[in-house]
Order: structure tokens, then sequence, then C-alpha cells
């Protein structure tokens, strides 16, 4: 197996367990937490293919994963904010019992 | 020979790899360095512990420890003895992976700070490109350990500790990178052998350090308080105050791990001083041309040792702030000044050489400084008294 | 591939899977960490210095201990009564186990055709920065003023409003 191959499968191992630990958790964190590893698998992904690609010194993988991780840290922080404020108003951040749009 | 003095320690190192085959001696080098940062710090660290003790006495008007050998030089072997043999407790109820693992992070993630400090000439560990970023990134680690040490414990005041200690260190920590980020921009290099060699020129007699320039003397003092609180010293060091919450965070380690704490805190105030004195008092270059003679390395280690003096004298001489000043101050007058200092030296940068860039550049520092605190510390005003009493 | 790699990549799976798995709230975050420390290396073997140490700053030091927080102020660090997972977990896991599936089959198929440069990019700070403020300067005001709005967004979001409103 190439080098790009095995970083490839490792990045989509961690997607899919990102994913599963986003769709079965009932904490609204751990969706947050399965989000960020999701977001962490892609830049793996990014990061792999500028390394193994024709011409690195475009350096675009590189600048996507860097904005990706800015993005990422401003995204988590809303939505632990959001996380928090829910937690606030329903004493509970269960999800399976969000499931009203009456407040 | 004053040479041979300066490259002492590497000409050491090249004789004892000279003894080995080659393809074993990169490897058998990164170890021998890694040895030497792992006897030396620790050693001063526990000179340091003996000097805090009777720096602190005598300006505080008593002795300091004074029983154990002459002048109490050997406190530290007692120290190094109690700790070792102490027991170690652990709650039954604490989280015991995490409690054990706490000062171990702790430890690691400070030590690996060192790594790129350039100590001497040609005396780094790593040259790496991205020096700086790489210890600002292993001092973000040692946070985790902290929040890690106090919620392990299950016990309040430890929790409280942790808390106060992460929302301080976090806010420092950006006060730190800011204030680095100024030496960078007109360094124009992440590497730290390049920031020192910047700062190894002499005009006459003087040297080109960045703490004699006007954003440098600015941006020093702003990463001296950022430092001081990074490393919970007095007078930030409300989570550990030993007045208000038994020992903060380690208040559920006793012996070794309590010792690992210990030798955490004080390797950080050292790394944190070291990469202080390269990036603003010239790292392992003399103070005046004519004593370039003296070896580089010792040179580092006095500007070191002067930090951690000045250390020891804050926290002798200051009163503690209260966690809301803290932040206060943090959010509300470093940082906004640590930013306006990043625009001053863009400023020092493109307005060439001369004494214009001195005057405007220095009067500019200034007027912020007076601007800034005027406005965004003002004194509360108080009003009349009321009390409430327990019904 | 060498061991390091494989072992690397074996922390870092285990670390997301205990993530995604264990009962303790705090637990996850911790392992999540280790997650992230993982990911970190992967990247320093990639030669990739400037992302590997960002990732360490950003998600170590600000991510890791947003979460645990945010954990902390919704009161979860206590061990939950009933189950920690969904009524729906079973169609969630077979939605993962499908996209794995599919990921990995398409790595493997396509692995005679994937680029495969050997040689070492170069990709100093000082490049990343002239790209930064050449080639992709528009990408950085927009990221500048979305971390602003997110900041502002996040604190007025969690903002305790005052009794009586």
């Amino acid at each position: 197996m190439t080098p790009l191959a095995a970083h490839l499968l490792v990045a989509a191992l961690l997607f899919a367990i990102g994913l599963a630990g986003a769709l079965t958790r009932r904490n609204a964190i751990l969706v947050l937490i399965g989000i960020e590893l999701m977001l962490n698998a892609a830049n793996l992904n990014f990061i792999a293919f500028w390394r193994y690609s024709p011409h690195p010194e475009a350096l675009t993988g590189m600048m996507f994963a860097i904005f990706s991780i800015a993005v990422a840290a401003a995204e988590a922080a809303v939505g632990l904010g959001l996380v928090i404020a829910i937690h606030r108003h329903l004493h509970s951040t269960d999800l399976d019992q969000m499931n009203r749009m009456k407040g | 020979m004053f040479q041979t003095f300066d490259q002492i320690f590497i000409l050491l190192r090249d004789w004892v790899l000279g003894f080995l085959p080659v393809g074993l001696r990169p490897g058998a080098g990164v170890v021998l360095g890694v040895v030497a940062i792992v006897c030396v710090f620790p050693a001063l660290f526990a000179l340091t512990v003996l000097l805090e003790r009777k720096g602190l006495g005598r300006m505080q008007n008593r002795p300091g420890p004074n029983r154990v050998g002459p002048f109490g030089l050997l406190q530290p072997i007692a120290d190094a003895i109690k700790s070792l043999t102490k027991e170690d407790i652990v709650p039954t109820t604490a989280n015991g992976f995490i409690h054990f693992l706490a000062p171990l992070v702790l430890v690691v993630a400070v030590f690996m700070g060192f790594a790129v400090l350039p100590m001497g000439r040609n005396m780094v560990l790593v040259d790496m490109d991205c020096a700086l970023l790489f210890y600002f990134a292993m001092g973000a680690s040692s946070e985790l350990a902290v929040f890690m040490a106090g919620w392990s414990s299950r016990n309040k005041y430890s929790l409280l500790g942790a808390m106060r200690a992460v929302a301080q260190m976090i806010s420092y920590e950006v006060i730190l990178l800011l204030s680095g980020l100024a030496v960078v921009m007109i360094t124009g290099s992440l590497s730290l052998t390049r920031i020192v060699e910047a700062q190894n020129q002499y005009t006459g007699i003087f040297p080109h350090w960045n703490i004699f320039t006007p954003w440098g003397l600015a941006g020093f003092l702003m990463y001296a308080i950022a430092a001081t609180a990074e490393t919970n010293r007095s007078p930030f060091d409300l989570p550990e105050g030993e007045s208000e919450l038994v020992a903060g965070y380690h208040t559920e380690y006793s012996g070794f791990k309590f010792a690992l704490f210990f030798l955490g805190e004080y390797l950080a105030m050292f790394s944190i001083s070291g990469l202080g004195s390269t990036l603003f008092l010239g790292g392992w270059s003399a103070p005046f041309s004519f004593l370039q003679w003296v070896p580089s390395w010792i040179w580092f280690f006095s500007k070191l040792m002067l930090s951690i003096f000045v250390f020891i004298w804050m926290r002798g001489t200051l009163p503690r702030l209260r966690q809301d000043q803290l932040m206060n101050f943090a959010w509300k007058f470093v940082l906004p000044f640590t930013l306006y200092n990043l625009m001053v030296t863009a400023l020092w940068r493109f307005l060439g050489e001369g004494w214009q860039r001195w005057v405007v550049c220095t009067v500019l520092v200034v007027a912020g400084y007076v601007l800034l605190g005027r406005v965004s510390m003002r004194r509360e005003h108080f009003g009349p008294r009321s009390y409430r009493y327990a019904e | 591939m060498s061991v390091i790699f494989w072992l690397i990549s074996a922390i870092t799976l285990g670390g997301a899977l205990f993530a995604v798995l264990l009962k303790n709230t705090v637990h996850c975050a911790l392992a999540l960490t280790v997650a992230f420390a993982g990911l970190a290396f992967l990247f320093l073997g990639l030669d990739a210095q400037f992302a590997g140490f960002a990732q360490i700053m950003v998600y170590i030091g600000a991510v890791a201990i947003l979460v645990v927080f945010a954990i902390l102020l919704t009161r979860g660090s206590e061990t939950p009564k009933g189950s920690v997972y969904s009524r729906y977990a079973f169609s969630g896991l077979v939605a993962a186990a499908g996209v794995f599936a599919v990921l990995g089959w398409a790595v493997l198929q396509s692995a005679r055709v994937l680029p495969n440069e050997a040689q070492t990019p170069i990709a100093t700070a000082q490049q990343i920065g002239v790209a930064l403020v050449g080639r992709y300067v528009l990408p950085l005001e927009i990221v500048a003023l979305l971390l602003t709005v997110a900041t502002i967004g996040a604190v007025i979001v969690a903002l305790h409003e005052k009794e009586g409103k």
C-alpha cells in the first residue's frame, strides 16, 4: 500500500468514527466532538494529498488545512455556546428530549 | 582560547561521539543533548528552590532555612528526600488513571519547551524553522494537564483552582504570543537562532537587543506580565493561593507527584524566562561589545537567573490580584496595548533608519500607555456602604 | 509504511474510538485530546510542520479546553443514569459503517493511480506567510471577519441574561 493510500484510509476510518459518534450519542457535546473528529479527518486528507502531489510548492493543501483549523475553532466556540444556552433553558443536554420547537 | 571555552560543550559532545560508529552519531548526539538538559535544569531547580526560600525570607526580614548544612545550602537535598519518601495518598473516589497522568503530562510538556532554546552559540538542541510556534504549542499543552489534575481529584477546591488557573492561562497565552510577534515581525523569522543572531550586533559598545527599542521595552514588559501569569506566580497566583484554596489544583497530591508539580512549575518559569531573554534580552549575546570574550552560555544562564530573581522579588513584594481584577487587566489593558505595540512596531520597521523613528515610536508608545490606562482601567467609584446581615 | 506511522495511527484511532464510546463525558474529551495529538504527529510525519504545530496550539490548547469548560458548565461531568446512546443508535452505526466502506473501497481501488511523489516538499513559515498575504489574502480577510463575528456571536448566545427581563 502506498503511503498516500495508508493516510487516506486512516482519514476515512477517523471520519467514520466521528460520524458514528455524532449520530449515536445522546449528549449534544459528544455530537460536537464527533464533528471535530470529522473536520480533523478532512484536514488529514488535505495534508496527505498536498504532501504527495506533483506541485507542493503551490501550498494549496496546507492553506486549506490551516483555514479549516481556524474555522473549526470558531465553529466549536459557537456550537458550545449554543449548547450552554440550551442547557440553561431545558436543564439537560439530552438530544432525545429536544424534539419539540416549543420552548 | 576564549573560543574554546565558548564551544566547550560542543567540543565535548563531538569528542564523545567520535567513539561511536558513524551510523549511530546523529541519534546519540540528540540523546546527549537531552541528557544534558534533563540534568542541568532540575539541578538549577534545586538551586532556585533554595534561593527562593532564602530570598523571600530575607525580604520578609527572616533568615530562611539555615539548619541543613552551612547557610542552609543542603536544604534541597532534604526536600528531595522528604518528597521521595512521603506516602503517596490518592483519594478513593479520585479518577486513578488521570490523577496519575496529570503531573507526567505537565512535566513532559514543559521539558519539550527547552528543546528549542538557544543556550549558547551553536548550542540549541533542535534548530527548527518554526521554533517559536513549537514553543507556544508546548505551552498550550500544559494547560490541559492542570485541568486534569484539578478534575481528577474529585474535590471542589481543586476543581475551582484548576478552572481559575486554566482561565488565567488561556487569557495570558494570547498576550504572550502577541508580544513575541512584534519581535518576529522585525526579525522576519520564527527561528530562535535567527532572532538571537539579529540581536548579536553592536553599534559602538551597545548591543542591538530588542529591549533597547521603544516597542521592545513595551513588549518586554507585557511579556513579563504574561509570563508571571502563565506560570501562576505571584501576584497572579490565586489558583494556588495558600490562603484561599488550600493548594488549588494540586491539593490532593502528595509525595513525589507533588514534587513533580513543583518541578513543572519551576521548569516552566525557567523556560519562559529563557524565551524572554532570547526574544528581548539578546539570548546568549554579551551586553557590551568588549565583553564578548565571556562564553555565550554564561550570558544566557545569567540572564535566566536574573529573570528568576525578578520573579522571586515580585513574589515577595506585590500583593495578590483577585481573579476578576486579573482577567480585567488582561483583556482590557494588556491585550489592547499589545496590539497597539504591534502597530508601533510596524511603524518602526517602515520609518527606516534614523533618529526620527526613535522619537516617533517612543512618543506613540508612551501616549498609548497613558491613554489606555486612563480609559480602560478607570477605578470604580464606590457608593455609600450598605450592609446585609444574616437572618 | 514505517512502524511509527502505524503506531501513531493506532493511537489516533484509539483515542477517537474512546472519545465516542466512553460513558463519562470528561473522559471522552481527554481521549479526544489524545486523538488531536496523534493527528498533529501525523502532520509532522507528512512534513507539514506549520500545520502540525498550529493543530496542537489551536485544537489541544483551545478547542479541547473549550469542550471541557462546556462539559463542566452543563453538568456533564457526572456519569449519566440512563443509556448514553440514543434510540436511533443502530441506524447511525450502519450509516457510519457504510460511509467507511465506500471511502475505503474508493481508496483501495484507486491506489494505483494516486500521485506518489517521494521528494520532501519544503514549506517554510516564510513561504506560508507570503502565500497568505499574496494569493490567499481574500480568504485570510474573510476568516478574520468570520472569527470576529463568531466570537461576538458565541458571547451573546451564551450570555447570562439578567433576571426579570
